[in-house]
């Protein structure tokens, strides 16, 4: 087995960002299943969320790439950075809010008519109504 | 246009279904709302005009006229189609003059009987119907199985008649039996189109001997004639039927001895002669496969039937038994079995429909379900029960019956292709009948002991006695002179030619 | 009328915008609005059809930019079909939903709700019409958060099933983006068109199968698709009784719909592992089609056992498309309508009895035929076109998805389908059982001083319902033309 620090240093510098997102993700994930209060549940639905921004951040980014402003004349395609991907993540994070919004009302909902967000009374509480 | 509407013998099939429909949705919406003589008088209009239209086409069949009629493309490639043959007609002049006998009788019935959900009954009743019509007439499988399917569907209302526990429970049953094979002959019809590309009838069947290896080629068959097996009550598919006799009995009479168990038979007839054709089957060894089923029913049915006391019940595995002549008849493969089989659906439907209305007869009239307690009924219903006598005989396969005619073609066919086993079984059986009938008669007529109950003659009303009289005279009659009225045998015997290509068919 | 395509959208969406502040003018305007927007884009989407029919397909370019840049609207037969069917049951429901109006008069809850359900219905519209990735994404989105908060509208249990599809919901969106983050960072274009050639022109299959898995993942769980559809029941039992149809109806069948975009026109057979993806939604498809009739077997609550047979009804649509062969696909894309038609007219059914008699018990239906004729009509119609008896929707849309199963040779589906129908007939011949034959429970008439059994607004849809459910049956072979018009396009 070939093994050489320096490749692993290659291969995290290029890549390795990528593998955070994947383990911010993960962990949003296994929160969301395994807490069982809801406003956690709702905070570890965000960091999965955050995750996949990060992952479009980073294959958006260009080493040597610059902000696409014309700032001294106009440079070749392949100096700037494509501005699509922050675009797209500006609309996501207003999407992820607008979704952490509705769970914010829902969770004050719930915890009017149940009394908790806990699962377990919630669960309690769901059978007594019909 | 007009012209070409009333005077084209072609539009006359879709005519048949549509009026029979129409009176169904007529009766179910507004019988509750008008007098029940109007809502009846729906019936018998429907009735005569399906008998009409269906009675005119008969020369026009029986000269060989083509006389397809496609509506519309029902599925991608596949018209919702017609086509009057002899083998469809026979069964369609059977039921839809039997309808109108029928009628009247359950007008008596019903009323005799001070039933209740009378309305849905005669909805259903029409709808069921206008199913046989259209399965009479389809002139391909996916039109075919629409209106089998429609009839497995309205029969249901009919068996679950009395909403109470027992007919819940048929019901279920009914269902169970009928909706899976059902559904195996809807898998059977995909894999058919699937492998040829066509689903139009014809005559000595359209899938090649080559077309699947034979053991594969003989399960897709019993995929498909299991959907009618199971309607005519082939053993060990037949249990629905004897519960289902929880119906009121004219439903038991034209249903499950007329509508619904002959398109069981009838489909059984489609699917081995116009499907799959005679040579396929016979190589493929599905033929032989069909005639064991046939004969084990036949021979089981006729002893489990001796021991019923419930007269409807005995009749119902009697019904079991004469049905599988007409599956036994097909298995033959041999043009005799295939006129016999067809010409016994008239037969039987005749015979059989009379003993149920007598027994339906007794049951206002007496109240009496059982055999044991009928002892000397024939002093109270002589004409009722002569009738009865009569038809029994009949049944039995006597000439100068109806059921001699059909019966002589198929012992015929037995002996044509040389199997002592087939011809043995019609034999035994007609004996068997006589053994499970006659004990009726006899207990009805005893002369030695005179049971108070029944001393005095009171037939059933009118409506009941005429069908019955009107029956018993066309089993006299057909067993006399077989092509009097529309021609059946005429028609049968055209349809075993059509199919065999071969003349010289019948006797 | 070139604009056509953004209008059907547009309408609907400014009217979800004002019908707030019309209903504090007064407590009617905004839901006539609502209503009128519905109309108006039915209309145009019957229109749009048409043309379509007689022209091809239709394209429409935001802003005029040039497609591979801009963002395209892309309306080709399948989706003209399924938005004239959106808005159909839109409209149906939105009338429908007159009727369930807050009795306290409160116009903020009654403004909200019309607001609600225009938004669902933009959404959808928007999600069948787009040709564009991300845009997809969006109005994803705008479906699920109008239809979490439908769903919280429904009372008590309504706001914990609606918490809950929302945390999975979510999931399913951030599995969908982060697909098309991998496609998008593989080809640099979020055209759906453009990705497909681009896809095809060369791009490793591994990362095209690591964002087909999430895409299948993420549609699965928006359509319920077994295993993904643990939300599902009880997100369409407590939502909000007016809007249920069109949550159970159409809510489930619009990611299926983009589930077909990417497998087939995205995709498409360039795609070394099709064939597997497909095995995979094929046996998902057959495992949910038993195993979602099993448990709806089992429910006494009406509404339940509709939700379990919806789990049964989607693994259909996509045993459809897993069949691979355009008669297969065909069928899955004709019961998606037909099991729109069934499903909304089911619940408009029970919803009506509901507002009558209060109930939804199986036990309370004794002779419920006798008090509500119509309404027994559209149930017995629709159950039946479940059961898949001829000449209903159902039985042909079984057909097709039967015929493409043989055309694949995958002769299992053929007879998972039949198990089905067999399994949907025990528990829809159960509710026969109750409607026609259980006693009368004399339950009290909650709508007692009506003409009707039922009042107009609720024939409206019940008729419309029964009648699309006969119609698609009857004239399957003209559904079956458009559809193909598209699907001979796919290229199998």
């Amino acid at each position: 087995m070939t093994f050489s620090m320096a490749g692993l240093t290659a291969f995290l510098a290029s890549k390795g960002i990528y593998f955070l997102t994947a383990v911010l993700l993960s962990l949003g994930i296994y929160g969301m299943i395994s807490c069982k209060n809801y406003m956690k549940k709702l905070i570890c639905m965000n960091i999965m969320q955050v995750a996949v921004i990060f992952f479009f951040l980073c294959f958006g980014q260009k080493t040597g790439g610059t902000i696409p402003v014309q700032v001294n004349g106009l440079l070749g395609a392949r100096h700037y950075i494509n501005p699509l991907p922050h675009g797209l993540m500006l609309t996501a994070i207003v999407v992820s809010l607008g979704t952490t919004g509705v769970g914010l009302a829902l969770l004050t909902r719930i915890k009017e008519k149940y009394g908790s967000v806990e699962e377990e009374e919630i669960i309690r509480g769901e059978n007594k109504f019909r | 246009m007009i012209h070409m509407i009333i005077f084209n013998p072609a539009i006359r099939p879709v005519l048949a279904v549509a009026v029979t429909m129409a009176a169904s949705a007529l009766i179910f919406i507004t019988g509750d709302h008008i007098h029940r003589n109007a809502r009846e008088a729906i019936t018998f209009i429907a009735a005569f005009l399906n008998c009409a239209l269906i009675m005119s086409l008969v020369p026009a069949v029986l000269a060989g006229e083509e006389m397809r009629f496609s509506i519309l493309e029902i599925v991608k490639g596949v018209e919702l189609a017609f086509n009057p043959d002899p083998a469809g007609m026979v069964f369609a002049c059977v039921s839809s003059s039997l309808w109108i006998l029928t009628s009247l009788y359950s007008t008596g019935y019903m009323r005799g009987h001070h039933e209740k959900n009378q309305t849905g009954y005669f909805a259903a009743f029409a709808m069921c119907i206008s199913a046989a019509t259209g399965i009479c007439f389809a002139a391909n499988l996916i039109t075919f199985f629409i209106f089998f399917e429609i009839l497995t569907v309205a029969t249901y209302p009919l068996v679950v008649h009395y909403r109470d526990e027992t007919g819940r429970r048929s019901g279920r049953k009914y269902l169970a039996y009928t909706l899976i094979s059902g559904q195996l002959f809807f898998a059977g019809i995909v894999i058919v189109y699937w492998l040829t590309g066509t689903m139009e009838f014809r005559a000595g069947g359209f899938i090649k001997t080559d077309l699947l290896p034979l053991p594969l080629m003989a399960v897709l068959f019993f995929l498909m004639a299991g959907a009618g097996m199971v309607k005519a009550g082939v053993m060990p598919f037949h249990s629905w039927l004897p519960a289902a006799m929880v119906a009121p009995t004219p439903v038991s009479a034209l249903l499950h001895a007329v509508a619904v168990v002959k398109a069981g038979a009838f489909a059984v007839i489609r699917v081995s002669f116009f499907v799959f054709g005679p040579d396929t089957l016979k190589a493929c060894g599905a033929a032989r496969i069909l005639s064991w089923f046939a004969v084990a029913t036949i021979l089981i049915s006729s002893f489990i039937a001796m021991k019923q006391d419930n007269l409807k019940a005995r009749l119902a595995f009697s019904t079991i038994g004469q049905l599988s002549y007409i599956i036994l008849g097909v298995a033959m493969m041999y043009p005799f079995g295939a006129v016999g089989g067809l010409f016994h659906i008239v037969a039987h439907a005749f015979m059989k429909i009379t003993l149920f209305m007598c027994a339906g007869a007794v049951y206002v009239t007496t109240g009496k379900k059982n055999i044991s307690e009928m002892v000397g009924i024939g002093r109270q219903m002589p004409v009722t029960m002569a009738c009865f006598a009569i038809v029994s005989v009949a049944l039995a396969g006597f000439p100068p019956f109806v059921g001699f005619v059909s019966k002589a073609n198929l012992v015929m066919g037995a002996v044509a292709v040389q199997s002592p086993l087939y011809a043995f079984t019609y034999v035994a059986s007609g004996l068997l009948a006589l053994a499970y009938l006659m004990p009726v008669v006899f207990i009805a007529f005893k002369r030695d002991i005179i049971n108070s109950e029944f001393a005095v003659k009171k037939e059933a009303c009118w409506p009941m006695l005429v069908p019955i009289l009107v029956t018993t005279s066309a089993v006299i009659l057909l067993g006399l002179v077989p092509d009097a009225g529309p021609h059946l045998y005429d028609l049968a015997v055209s349809a075993g030619q059509q199919i065999f290509g071969t003349l010289g068919v019948g006797i | 009328m070139s604009n056509i395509p953004v209008l059907i959208v547009l309408l609907p969406l400014s009217a979800a915008l004002l019908c707030m502040a019309f209903t504090l003018v007064h407590r009617r305007l905004g839901r006539d609005l609502v209503l009128l927007s519905l109309g108006a884009s039915l209309v145009l989407s019957v229109i749009q059809l048409k043309q379509v029919i007689h022209k091809g397909a239709v394209s429409y370019r935001f802003g005029g930019y040039a497609v591979p840049y801009g963002i395209e609207f892309r309306i080709d037969s399948i989706s003209a079909v399924m938005l004239v069917m959106i808005f159909t049951i839109g409209l149906s429901t939105a009338l429908f939903c007159m009727s369930f109006e807050a009795k306290d008069g409160n116009r903020i809850k009654i403004g909200g709700g019309y607001t609600l359900l225009a938004l669902l219905v933009v959404g959808m519209a928007g999600m069948t019409s787009t040709g564009d990735i991300f845009n997809l994404y969006v109005f994803l989105e705008i479906t699920s958060l109008s239809g979490y908060c439908l769903i919280a509208l429904g009372g008590s249990r309504g706001l914990v099933a609606a918490f809950r599809y929302m945390l999975v919901g979510t999931v399913a969106a951030t599995f969908y983006l982060l697909g098309a983050g991998i496609l998008y960072s593989q080809t640099g274009t979020l055209n759906m068109g453009d990705m497909h050639r681009l896809l095809a022109a060369g791009v490793s299959t591994e990362a095209q199968a690591a964002a087909m898995i999430f895409f299948i993942a993420a549609f699965g769980i928006k359509m319920a698709l077994f295993p993904f559809h643990g939300w599902q029941p009880s997100a369409y039992a407590h939502a909000e009784a007016g809007a249920r149809p069109l949550i159970a109806g159409v809510m489930g069948k619009i990611p299926a719909y983009a589930l077909f975009r990417y497998l087939f026109c995205v995709y498409g057979t360039e795609f070394r592992l099709l064939d597997k993806f497909l095995l995979v939604t094929g046996i998902l498809s057959c495992a949910g089609i038993i195993y979602g009739s099993i448990r709806a077997m089992a429910q006494t609550d009406l509404r339940k056992m509709l939700a379990y047979s919806s789990i049964a009804q989607i693994g259909y649509i996509s045993l459809g498309f897993a069949t691979g062969c355009p008669a297969g696909i065909a069928g899955g894309f004709m019961h998606m309508l037909a099991h729109a038609f069934m499903k909304s007219g089911l619940f408009f059914g029970t919803g009506a009895i509901r507002q009558k008699y209060g109930s939804m018990e199986l036990d309370d239906l004794g002779y419920i035929y006798r008090k509500m004729p119509l309404t027994s009509f559209l149930l017995v119609t629709a159950s039946l076109s479940m059961v898949g008896i001829p000449p209903l929707a159902g039985f042909f849309s079984k057909w097709y998805i039967g015929l493409g199963a043989a055309e694949s040779h995958h002769l299992v589906y053929l007879f998972v389908l039949v198990i089905s129908s067999l399994l949907n007939a025990v528990y829809f011949f159960k509710l026969f059982e109750k409607m026609f034959m259980a006693k009368d429970k004399k339950l009290p008439d909650r709508l007692t001083g009506q003409a009707g059994e039922v009042p107009w607004n609720m024939t409206i849809a019940i008729v419309v319902c029964a009648a699309a459910i006969i119609l698609i049956g009857i004239f399957n072979v003209a559904v079956f033309n458009v559809l193909m018009q598209s699907i001979s396009e796919v290229g199998l």
